[in-house]
């Protein structure tokens, strides 16, 4: 599914990590954590082609990222969910427009079904109308994963998607992604709240890739 | 929720190069009308001598006053039996006062004036012999002069034809100029618009759905704004003033008829100009974004 060959990347200021192979299978759940600012969402935005590595080969789907073209980078794109870190809406568009338009860059209609019961899954189900700047940091998250899902992605990537919920709020969500991963989809989630590493190990084989120095390593079972 | 409803709606309505967009275009529909308008003026103009000057001819003679009956009857004989004359009669006095009232005033003196008698003559299709005429002429009356009246109409045509072409150059550089300001409204659109084009990249838009996101606003509001200053302009054109007589410029301009649907060009014109100028700048830009 996805494959890093010594992937380094640099930010202008030196080295964020090194020589970093990896290989994440379709249908695994791996969680990256490590300090902040020790490349988790470098690693998510390599993972879809926002960045390019300073040196290394990254391959999604079997595919080298540097070797497709735009319109390839876009149809691959159209198989991974992400929640940014951020959310990315357009804000002139509504929470229920926000979240097909996965759907509407490819042409496919959405029904008010669909939507209603996917809204309804992460607990917006009355926000449909309402407009990004109008939502909690919470519920701005819990859209960002509805849109994510909506395509029924074979790889899910999440960037601290439950930084801003309460731990109920997180567990919930949590089990959402459990339940993808259970229908085969890959999910990749970076996060430091080992908290919610401790609990997904608990309903799901995931594998915890952690930051040290600017090594990417498997952790043990300390976690 | 349709795609294309969505689609419709991801770039934000507001914006001040969209209303660049709208102004720019209905102030060049505007100025395009009034070009289209010269052009086809004098191009009819052009025709409209041509055609009248070029099917008529005149017989100046001057002779003694005693000889001039005499030299008209020749000259009328000579022009009967000329092949390619359909008709030709003799000026009266009031054609002559008519003629000569522009430059002289009314109730010219006629007899006090040594004026030349005039012969109108009307040409077939296919037209004299002009320099056997002349020659015929000169030997049986010979105070009579044959005048086609080429060295009019020869500066005349050359002057309509010129004006046409002015007006046909300012018809493209109105496109140009059209193009350029939908270009750099355009690219002022999309930079303005990066984080949507960010957003729809990252949830797996080609660029293509991009550039017809835009192109399809900006279409619309060139469109609007053509349609607008072509309207306003033939309501200017139909409010000139009517002139008497339609041999000059100012009398004709406008559109005759079915030719009133020549405008609705424009609008399509523009829109046609507006989609190239934006997909191409669309493409330019959206090169530069992951």
């Amino acid at each position: 599914m996805i494959a890093f060959e010594d992937v380094s990347h640099d930010y202008g200021g030196g080295p964020l990590f090194r020589d970093v192979t990896l290989r994440l299978e379709q249908g695994s759940f791996h969680f990256l954590t490590g300090p902040s600012g020790a490349g988790k969402s470098t690693i998510l935005k390599l993972c879809y082609g926002e960045l390019q590595p300073s040196s290394g080969k990254v391959s999604v789907m079997g595919r080298a990222l540097a070797e497709m073209t735009r319109d390839q980078l876009a149809e691959t794109r159209q198989r991974i969910g992400v929640v940014h870190q951020d959310c990315q809406f357009l804000d002139h568009l509504s929470v229920a427009q926000n979240v097909g338009l996965p759907l509407t860059t490819t042409g496919r209609d959405l029904t008010e079904t669909d939507l209603s019961d996917l809204l309804g899954w992460v607990g917006l189900g009355g926000h449909a109308n309402a407009f990004p700047p109008t939502l909690s940091g919470g519920e701005r998250q819990r859209a960002a994963l509805a849109r994510a899902v909506i395509v029924a992605p074979t790889l899910l990537l999440a960037d601290e998607p439950t930084g801003n919920l309460d731990w109920d709020m997180s567990q919930r969500l949590l089990m959402l992604m459990v339940e993808l991963n259970r229908m085969g989809t890959a999910i990749v989630i970076a996060t430091h709240d080992l908290n919610l590493i401790r609990f997904a190990k608990a309903h799901v084989n995931a594998r915890v890739l952690r930051f040290s120095g600017r090594k990417l390593q498997i952790a043990g079972a300390e976690l | 929720m349709s795609a294309r409803d969505i689609s419709d709606l991801v770039v934000p309505r507001s914006g001040q190069s969209i209303w660049l967009i709208t102004l720019s275009a209905a102030a060049m529909g505007f100025l395009a009308v009034f070009a289209l308008a010269l052009s086809v003026t004098s191009a009819n103009l052009a025709r409209g001598w041509s055609a009248s000057l070029a099917q008529t001819a005149t017989v100046r003679i001057s002779a003694a006053a005693g000889e001039l009956d005499a030299q008209t009857a020749i000259v009328l004989d000579v022009l009967r039996t000329t092949p390619g004359i359909a008709e030709a009669r003799v000026m009266v006095a009031e054609d002559q006062a008519a003629l000569l009232e522009a430059w002289l005033g009314p109730d010219l003196p006629l007899d006090a004036l040594p004026l030349p008698r005039l012969i109108e003559l009307y040409e077939t299709e296919e037209g004299p012999d002009r320099q056997g005429l002349r020659l015929r002429l000169s030997a049986e009356a010979p105070g009579a002069v044959y005048d086609d009246h080429t060295r009019w109409r020869r500066p005349l045509a050359q002057a309509a034809a010129r004006m046409r072409g002015f007006a046909v150059f300012s018809l493209v550089l109105i496109g140009a100029v059209t193009a350029a300001i939908i270009a750099l409204a355009a690219s002022a659109s999309l930079a303005s618009n990066g984080q949507v084009i960010k957003v729809l990249r990252l949830v797996g838009a080609k660029d293509r759905f991009i550039a017809r996101a835009f192109v399809r606003r900006i279409t619309r509001r060139a469109a609007l704004g053509a349609s607008t200053g072509t309207l306003v302009a033939c309501a200017a054109l139909l409010s000139m003033p009517e002139l008497e007589g339609t041999a000059h410029l100012l009398a004709g301009i406008g559109f005759q008829g079915a030719g009133w649907l020549l405008p609705l060009v424009i609008p399509a014109l523009v829109v046609a100009l507006s989609w190239m100028a934006s997909m191409a700048t669309a493409f330019h830009v959206l090169r530069g974004v992951t």
